[in-house]
This record gives structure tokens, C-alpha cells and sequence, in this order.
């Protein structure tokens, strides 16, 4: 190693060793992550408490404004935010490497903030009012544009950084044999960030151009499949990174082995290949694009990311299950979950998230991305009933599940409220549950996203919904200020840690690097003839039936409608 | 902790997979393969299949091809705004604009019958969205899009509109006729 500054520590309480350039990037990007939370949060209590028909807080004006700036601040800059910190991470701190290029970390840091504030300015000076997806040709301010290219430029630096230090630690040989599965995992969210960056870039500087007048028209399909291809793989980043954070907690918590490196590296894999083409999705009940087209993207080919995605629900408790069977939970088939420790919040959080990207994300996914289960639901609130299942109780609670984690280690901090924090992943992830089924519920009925009042008042043919589109829309409300109070425990926890929490011994930083070497532990049990994760087997068994009877149940509902062809 | 560590073996690649692991993976591939040939074998077998039949068009163009169907087949007006509601011969084409904030003209079908519903923006991207069927179509500025339907129930729709298009969206809603 060729550095001589003191630059290196390790956490006396997991080992882990810190670079300190990295973990002052870690610490950055991670607190920006929680503010643009704490905003995006706020204004989701607002659109909450409006599309509760009953309560119909905000005004219209007003409504869809905050409906953009949440779906902004949530969607892109709270979640891409926490992946530069979890990238950071996975490399410099999983491969005891030192960061490349830091001084570029920061001018990234830089542009992302600097992207995420103009952003916000233009959507909140009111003539930004274009959803997250600004399709063309409603207009946005151009800096509401500038602000999210600026935001993607940073990003894209920081993919670098990390494949860069990915290149120092195998040059440097920090480490011995093949990478961690983690670090795999983010390589693939970084790989899929690239793709997803390179499409923003393409539509939306054309976009830029356009709203300041040198491009005279953009074509509105064309914009919806580019746009898609950001707007879609940015959620197929958050997948593989909530992936990765999945398995880190299952190694963190139970020290758990993968089952199989081979079938899990396979599945990260498929992602690579297959994620993208899930932009169709998006223009299933679109003009303009052949059925072949739809019927081919739709299904990732032939759905080989859903099947990465059901392997690695398959592999992540199995991997727990394993390694709690070889700690001696071995009665029955579920010994092993019910012992699991269900009061951290790191295991709880973590569990919840995966049962719900499964069961509630993941089925409801694949229905409405069947090409003609689509027209269904396309636009309705169905939709973000779906995406809140992936991205809010899949991808966000396993990053606040993986803070708690990094509060004491890489903080240095000891958590305050632990009470708290223990009931946390219960209230937002169960709330946020409850928020999405009867989202979709209401969706199912014909209720339409981004819609302010759905008594259509002043309307000349109003529409009567249902009283059960109504219970649903209360239930939405009622269930999403539950989760609301979690979102807030978590700021509180966190925030409140940083500030008071005890501080906690660092560790003392030294010029020595140590090399991270292959676990001298022969594995056992691995690739026996039999099953090693029995109960896990029956779960999955459980999960298919339940999403081969929703999804032949929405057939069903379909062979009733108006005939189409 | 080994996920976060590099795998035990150097050549992990070579190591054999647990039985539920394969058999899972079997069984999974098997459902992706179902849900992929559900999808054509809707098209030959099924009745709700979106057209993909699609024209570029200019927005005056529609707009006359629409007034002349309203100019044949009005039979009455609704509303203080006097929209027409138009009951045009069976298996025919149908016009159907939309606009902010509005759907134009009101259409009267009949059951059992099949139109040619042609479907167009006029200014910004809009969603046509026929409740309490919950049939949902994006409808894009510039493209023509031509779906066949066949409504099988009596009754009165609403059409709404559920794409974002602007300050008076939730005031997009118009009726449908069904005799």
C-alpha cells in the first residue's frame, strides 16, 4: 500500500474497516438521503390527508404541486442519494480498499445536491407542476430539467467512483478470491444506474432544450419509452441495491452464508440482462408500439428478472434459514424464524421488506405487466399502490433497516430510543402494507392516480364512485399516517443519534490496511443431497400459490370486460 | 459474515446447489414460462386484446373527421355547454377527442355492436378511462389510435381522465351510452 497518511480505521465493534475519505462520502450522501426524506415525507402527509376524500386538506393547485416535489425528493433523491452511500460502501468498506478518486466523490456530492435544490426550487416556484414523469408537452420551468441533469451527472460520477475503486482494490489486491456477494449486488445496481443515467441524459437534455426553445417538438411516445428507460431502471437500481442490503443484513445478523454464491451471482446477473427492458411496461395500453414489442419487454423475455427476483426470495431466508439451523434452531419447519430476533430492527425491517416487495410488490408487479392485465389498472391509483409495495416497504425500509447498522458503526454513535426503534419497522412497513392493498383496491375500482378530488366537483358529468372506492381512499389515509409516524420515528432516531446519541469508541485511524482474506471456515452442510432450508421451501410453495390465484383471478376479470381487439 | 466477505472457495462457480434451490428455480421458471405464453395465447383465444393499429396524425385533421360524425349522427345536446351526443351506425368509426378539460362529443353505442373507437389529444397526453368498466387507454397527442370494441352491457359509463393533464384534470369526466 503507497499511502502514508493515517487514513484507515477499523470499528472495533464489526471489523469493518473504513477509508477516511469514503466514510466522510458514506456519512454525506447518507445524511442528504434523510433530508430529502424528512422533505419528501412531509409533503406526503400533505398528499395523504388530501387524497383521503374525506379529509381533501390541500387544494387542487397546490395538491398536484406537492404530488410532484414528493414523488421527486422520494423517487430519486432520497433513494439514489442512500445508493452512492450504500456503493461507497460495498466497495471501499466491504473490500478494505481505499476510495479512488475522493476529491471527485465530493465534486459529484456537489452536483447532486446542487441538482436535487434546483429542482426543488423549480417545482415549488409553481410553474413546475409536471409529476415525476413530465411527459411532454406539458411544460416545466427549464431548470426543473437542469436541476435533474445536474442531479444525474453527479450520480453517474459516483458509479464511476465506485467502479474505479473496484479496479484500486483488485490492483492493490485488498482482498483475495472473487468479491463479496454484496458487493456483486451493487456492482449490479451500479451497471443497471449507468444504463438508467445514460437514458435520462438522453431524454432529458433534448427535454432541457426544448423547454428553453432550441429543439422545436419532442415527440410524446418517443419521450414516454427513453424516459422509461430512466424512469423504470432507476426503480430496477433500487431492486438490486435493496437486494444487496438484503443479504449484507443476513450476513450482519446471522452471519449467514449465501446458500450458493453460483445461483445467487446468477440471479444479480439476470438483472443485468433482462431488468431494462421493463420500460414497456409503461406503454402497455399505449398507442403506437407493436403488441409483439409489448408482449416481448414486458416479460424481460421471458420473465427471467422475475425469476431472478424469485430466486433471491428464496435464497435470502434461505441463507437465514441455514445459518439459524446451524446455531441449533432446528425443530420443525419454523423453529428457526419464530427464534429470529424479531426486537432488532436491523432483522425486522430487513424481513418485512422482503415479505413485502414479494407478496405485495413483486405479485401485483407482474399482473399489471401482463400486456393486456394492464388495461386494467394502467394510471390508476393501482399504480402507486404497486410501486409503494417495491420502492417505500421493499427499498426504503431496507435502507432504514441497514442505517440502524451503520448508526453505531460507522457513526460511532450509540442509537438513542432503542424502544423506538424496535416498533419502527413494524409501524411504517405494516402501515405501508396496508396503505398499498387498499390502494390497489381502490385502483381496482377505477380510481385514478395523481387526481385530486374524485367527487369531480364542478365537473358537468360528474362520476359517482362507489362507497368502497371512498372506505378505500380512508383506509389510504388512515393507513399511510401510521407509516407516516414510522417515517418520523426513523428521522428521529437517526437524526437524534447523530446529534445526542453516546459516542462510541471509533477506533483509532493508522496508515496499516489490512487485507480482507477468504473466511478460513470450510462451509458446511452446503450442497448436501438434501433440503437445507426446508421452511423457506414451504414459504416460497406459499408465495407461488398466492400469486398463481392473482393473477388467474385478474384474467378472469378481464375475460368479463368490453370486448377489444 | 459472509456475504460481505469473498466467497470460501476460490472456484465457487464448481460448487453444487442445494436440492430445494434447484427444485425452486425449476418450479419458477416453469410459472414465468405460463405467464409469458398467457399473454399470445390471449391474442388467439381471448376477447380484450388492445389494438397496436395506430396513425400520425394532425390535430385538425381529427377534428374534422370528429365534427362530421357529430354533423351525421347528433341526436341530442347535454349539458349548459351543449355537448352533442352522437349515435352512430353500428360497426362504424367513432371519434373521440381528447382535451383540456374535456371529452368530445358524448357517444351513445349500441350493445352487442362493434365500433372502430379512434382516440387522439389534442394539446397534452391524456387517459381514457371507461368506469365502472376500468378500461384504461394512454391517448398521446399526434398519434391516432384505433381500438375495436364490443360494449356486452347496458348502461351509462363515465369516461374519465387519468393521465395528469394540468390544473383542471379531475374535471375531465364525460358520459358514455350503452342502449
Amino acid at each position: 500500500m503507497a499511502i502514508n497518511a493515517a487514513e484507515f480505521r477499523v470499528c472495533p465493534r464489526t471489523g469493518l474497516q473504513f477509508h477516511r475519505s469514503a466514510e466522510n462520502l458514506i456519512k454525506a450522501n447518507a445524511v442528504a438521503a434523510v433530508v430529502a426524506l424528512l422533505v419528501g415525507g412531509i409533503l406526503a402527509l400533505l398528499v395523504v390527508l388530501t387524497r383521503w376524500q374525506a379529509v381533501h386538506l390541500i387544494d387542487a393547485e397546490n395538491f398536484y404541486m406537492v404530488l410532484t416535489a414528493h414523488g421527486l425528493d422520494m423517487l430519486a433523491f432520497w433513494v439514489i442519494f442512500f445508493e452512492i452511500a450504500i456503493l461507497y460502501f460495498c466497495s471501499s468498506t466491504l473490500l478494505r480498499s481505499r476510495l479512488a478518486t475522493p476529491n471527485l466523490g465530493w465534486v459529484a456530492f456537489a452536483l447532486m445536491l446542487g441538482g436535487a435544490i434546483i429542482n426543488n426550487v423549480a417545482v415549488f416556484k409553481g410553474d413546475s407542476t409536471v409529476m415525476f414523469t413530465s411527459y411532454v408537452p406539458l411544460p416545466a420551468n427549464p431548470i426543473f430539467y437542469l436541476g435533474l441533469i445536474l442531479f444525474a451527472v453527479g450520480a453517474l460520477i459516483g458509479c464511476f467512483i465506485f467502479l474505479g475503486t473496484l479496479v484500486v482494490a483488485k490492483a492493490e489486491k485488498t482482498y483475495e478470491g472473487s468479491i463479496p456477494l454484496v458487493t456483486f449486488g451493487a456492482l449490479t445496481a451500479c451497471i443497471i444506474a449507468i444504463f438508467t443515467i445514460a437514458s435520462g441524459a438522453i431524454i432529458l437534455i433534448p427535454t432541457f432544450l426544448w423547454s428553453v426553445g432550441y429543439i422545436h417538438y419532442i415527440d410524446p411516445l418517443m419521450y414516454r419509452l427513453v424516459w422509461w428507460g430512466f424512469g423504470h431502471s432507476s426503480q430496477q437500481i433500487n431492486v438490486s441495491a435493496h437486494v444487496a442490503v438484503w443479504y449484507a443484513i443476513a450476513a450482519i445478523v446471522f452471519g449467514a452464508k449465501p446458500m450458493s454464491e453460483r445461483v445467487s451471482r446468477v440471479a444479480f446477473t439476470l438483472y443485468i440482462l433482462f431488468l431494462q427492458l421493463a420500460s414497456a411496461h409503461h406503454l402497455l395500453s399505449d398507442p403506437g408500439v407493436s403488441t409483439e414489442w409489448k408482449v416481448f419487454n414486458t416479460s424481460y423475455a421471458m420473465y427471467l428478472a422475475v425469476l431472478a427476483s424469485m430466486i433471491h426470495g428464496l435464497t435470502v431466508p434461505g441463507a437465514i434459514e441455514v445459518a439459524q439451523r446451524e446455531k441449533g434452531f432446528t425443530k420443525g419447519l419454523f423453529e428457526w424464524i419464530r427464534k429470529a430476533p424479531w426486537g432488532n430492527p436491523v432483522f425486522s425491517g430487513m424481513f418485512i421488506s422482503l415479505l413485502g416487495f414479494g407478496f405485495l410488490g413483486g405479485i401485483s408487479g407482474v399482473m399489471m405487466g401482463t400486456e393486456q392485465l394492464n388495461m386494467l389498472i394502467h394510471n390508476t391509483i393501482y399504480v402507486p399502490g404497486h410501486f409503494h409495495a417495491t420502492v417505500v416497504v421493499g427499498t426504503t425500509l431496507a435502507f432504514m433497516s441497514i442505517t440502524y447498522f451503520l448508526i453505531p458503526t460507522l457513526f460511532n454513535r450509540e442509537m438513542i430510543l432503542p424502544g423506538l426503534a424496535k416498533w419502527q419497522p413494524y409501524l411504517f412497513g405494516l402501515g405501508m402494507g396496508v396503505f398499498c392493498l387498499a390502494m390497489m383496491g381502490a385502483g381496482t375500482l377505477g380510481v385514478p392516480r395523481r387526481h385530486w378530488d374524485i367527487t369531480f366537483a364542478g365537473a358537468a358529468l360528474p362520476y359517482e364512485f362507489p362507497g368502497t372506492a371512498w372506505l378505500m381512499l380512508a383506509i389510504v389515509g388512515i393507513s399511510g399516517l401510521v407509516a407516516i409516524v414510522g417515517g418520523v420515528s426513523y428521522i428521529l432516531i437517526t437524526v437524534g443519534s447523530l446529534l445526542w446519541g453516546k459516542r462510541l469508541d471509533a477506533g483509532a485511524y493508522s496508515t496499516q490496511s489490512t487485507v480482507l482474506r477468504m473466511p478460513s471456515v470450510a462451509l458446511t452442510g452446503h450442497g448436501s443431497a438434501g433440503f437445507a432450508a426446508p421452511g423457506t421451501f414451504v414459504f416460497a410453495l406459499v408465495f407461488l400459490g398466492a400469486f398463481v390465484l392473482y393473477y388467474f383471478v385478474n384474467w378472469k376479470y378481464l375475460s368479463t370486460v368490453w370486448g377489444l381487439s | 459474515m459472509s456475504a460481505i466477505q469473498p466467497p470460501a472457495q476460490l472456484v465457487w462457480w464448481k460448487q453444487p446447489i442445494h436440492k430445494d434451490e434447484l427444485f425452486w428455480i425449476v418450479i419458477a421458471f416453469v410459472w414465468c414460462l405460463v405467464m409469458f405464453f398467457m399473454m399470445p395465447y390471449w391474442h388467439v383465444y381471448g376477447k380484450q386484446n388492445l389494438s397496436s393499429e395506430t396513425y400520425r396524425v394532425k390535430p385538425a385533421l381529427f377534428q374534422k373527421a370528429a365534427e362530421e360524425m357529430v354533423a351525421k349522427h347528433t341526436v341530442r345536446t347535454e349539458t349548459d355547454e351543449k355537448v352533442p351526443v352522437v349515435h352512430p351506425p353500428a360497426g362504424s368509426d367513432v371519434f373521440l377527442i381528447a382535451r383540456l378539460w374535456a371529452w368530445w362529443p358524448i357517444l351513445e353505442l349500441e350493445q352487442g355492436k362493434t365500433y372502430r373507437l379512434h382516440l387522439t389529444a389534442m394539446d397534452y397526453q391524456h387517459g381514457f378511462s371507461l368506469q365502472p368498466e376500468n378500461i384504461n387507454i394512454q391517448v398521446l397527442p399526434g398519434y391516432e389510435h384505433v381500438v375495436t370494441i364490443t360494449p356486452n352491457r347496458a348502461g351509462t359509463y363515465a369516461i374519465l381522465c387519468n393521465e395528469f393533464c394540468g390544473i383542471g384534470h379531475h374535471k375531465m369526466v364525460s358520459k358514455l351510452y350503452v342502449k
